[in-house]
């Protein structure tokens, strides 16, 4: 690992009080929930992070705090280096800043994880599901919520299997 | 919910122009069924006479739930699923997800496997290229094109089925390898291909690089600087028509990238013109890997010899106990990986395909999330589309080449 990103990784430790994680020679930086906008305005401004690769999440329940991971990762193209950041979200109304004024492509990640596993992102200007149907109920990717082998649904059954379907909570 | 859903105009609200409510201009449903949207793409339209005010994209419509899917099967069993992803890139789909499962586990690749991956995949980017040709080709209404691009196309897939049995969904590239080696007819099959391609692109070109209709329909349309490029996420082709250098297989190099000599093509007009030349040339660029992949490449095994994660081969099994035992354990209880995640990308023919890896130390993966290129790149849609003609748009939607297999998921 290059000393360059090893700087920034502690720079953006140090400022959010965040602590680091190693894997396979990959380190991700811990942000706090309420400070991750900042914290990329600094990647994008200070460190030159113009390119946000993915946003994700995990949801590591029946853990409550914290019950999900937001994952971020930046890349920085002319400097050939990757930031992995994971943000802890708890469990109950999971909220957290949107990163779309700094970077546009976040807005369509967000949606994905705010269908997949319901965590809103405040001050995001379209927060609807993006691969859900409009009026689907429960978050897919939520590990409370059942994998499947259902029956189809159509219109002419609808109630009668909805009732008697393992829910998520909401 | 017993009556047919229905999408009031509030949903939607914050996302037209107040003279889409005030009736003065029209809302236009496109797709899901239009012939030029690639797929089940469904797109809302804002026109103004016949120019696009607004472009709202509605995509799901293919939405399988394979990464939910991928956390309930072992990671071997697991991998079928990635081909039904980008059914354009069904090779860089598994080799992602190898990579991915191999950086995990820590395992490493035999020479010859990793040899073999590069020659498939760029086959594949050759094939994935030439069916975006033909189809945007046929988009501006060039239909000679489609036909024979698909007639190349063939012969990549013929060669797929020489390999693995399958001319699409091959399964073939495995974590620790590849399936098994390659018949003998296969280094003469990829020469034949090698032989009769550089021309046939040649005449490609000219059918469009210098036709005035083509340019008409082409230069100028849908431009984007580098600098919204790279905030909007685009990668692949479409980010370097722009002038971005970002090819992973330069970036970060993996499975041997670093020892073929090859350019990465570069426009800086980042219109619709470029990106046809920026994708005109990587399929020559192509050729070039798979020619010196091909003349060097090593003979042994295609398979990691380490029976804790790879399966042993049939041969073993009915003479060695320990290889029963563990095709036993793989094919039942599967392997287990250590707890932790990894992200691996690739160069796949539309861009950045990433797969994320989360492991909570069992033998299923916890979590599975890929970074698709189609996904960041048609998001950057509307930006692209604004003030251009209806038909303009059919032009843009080819040309950031989407497929919606690898969008939905």
């Amino acid at each position: 690992m290059s000393d360059t990103l090893k700087g920034y990784q502690e720079r953006l430790a140090q400022a959010f009080d965040g602590k680091m994680s190693e894997f396979a020679g990959e380190v991700s930086v811990f942000v706090p929930a309420q400070k991750i906008e900042a914290a990329a305005r600094m990647i994008h401004d200070e460190f030159g992070f113009k390119f946000l690769s993915f946003v994700s999440a995990v949801d590591y329940w029946p853990a409550e705090k914290p019950r999900f991971h937001a994952i971020y990762r930046f890349t920085a193209i002319e400097q050939k280096l990757t930031l992995n950041v994971r943000v802890p979200v708890p469990g109950i109304s999971p909220s957290l800043p949107t990163l779309e004024p700094v970077y546009h492509n976040a807005n369509w990640h967000e949606r994905e994880i705010f269908d997949m596993f319901g965590i809103n992102f405040e001050g995001h200007s379209d927060m609807r599901r993006i691969l859900m149907p409009a009026d689907w109920q429960g978050h897919p990717q939520r590990k409370d919520y059942p994998l499947g082998y259902e029956e189809p649904q159509y219109s002419f059954n609808f109630d009668e299997i909805a009732a008697r379907k393992p829910r998520g909570k909401e | 919910m017993t009556q047919i859903q229905e999408v009031s105009l509030d949903e939607i609200r914050h996302l037209v122009s107040d003279r889409a409510i005030s009736g003065e201009t029209m809302l236009l449903n496109m797709g899901p069924q239009h012939p030029s949207t690639h797929g089940v793409l469904r797109l809302l339209l804002e026109l103004d006479g016949e120019t696009v005010v607004n472009c709202i994209p509605d995509i799901g419509f293919l939405h399988t739930g394979i990464e939910k899917n991928m956390e309930a099967k072992t990671y071997q069993k697991a991998e079928v699923m990635t081909d039904r992803m980008d059914y354009m890139n069904t090779v860089g789909n598994n080799f992602t997800y190898s990579l991915a499962v191999e950086k995990l586990i820590g395992l490493d690749v035999p020479p010859r496997a990793q040899a073999l991956r590069v020659i498939l995949a760029e086959l594949t980017r050759i094939q994935s290229h030439l069916v975006w040709l033909g189809t945007s080709a046929l988009d501006v209404a060039a239909m000679s094109v489609f036909l024979y691009c698909f007639r190349e196309r063939e012969e990549v897939l013929h060669i797929m089925e020489l390999v693995s049995g399958q001319r699409m969904m091959t399964t073939y590239i495995r974590p620790g390898g590849v399936w098994r080696d390659v018949p003998v007819e296969f280094e003469k099959a990829v020469r034949d291909f090698l032989k009769i391609i550089p021309q046939r692109i040649d005449e490609y070109e000219a059918m469009l690089t210098k036709n005035p209709l083509f340019l008409d329909r082409t230069l100028g349309i849908g431009p984007i600087s580098a600098e919204d490029a790279t905030n909007w996420g685009l990668t692949g082709a479409t980010l370097r028509a722009s002038g971005v250098n970002y090819d992973l297989r330069r970036f970060a190099p993996y499975s041997g990238y670093e020892q073929y000599d090859f350019d990465v093509p570069l426009r800086t007009e980042g219109d619709v013109y470029a990106r046809y030349i920026v994708r005109m040339e990587e399929m020559r660029q192509s050729v070039r890997i798979i020619q010196q992949a091909l003349d060097k490449l090593p003979l042994g095994p295609v398979r990691s010899n380490n029976h804790k994660f790879v399966p042993p081969p049939r041969s073993e099994i009915g003479t060695s106990m320990e290889a029963l035992i563990h095709h036993f354990k793989l094919w039942t209880e599967g392997f287990s990986a250590p707890q932790g995640s990894v992200y691996v990308a690739t160069e796949s023919p539309r861009g950045e395909l990433g797969c994320y890896l989360e492991s909570d130390g069992g033998p299923k993966p916890y979590r599975v999330h890929f970074r698709t290129p189609s996904f960041d790149n048609l998001q950057v849609l509307p930006f692209l589309s604004k003030g251009f003609l209806v038909a303009d748009l059919v032009a843009i939607v080819g040309s950031v080449d989407i497929v919606l297999g690898d969008i939905d998921r």
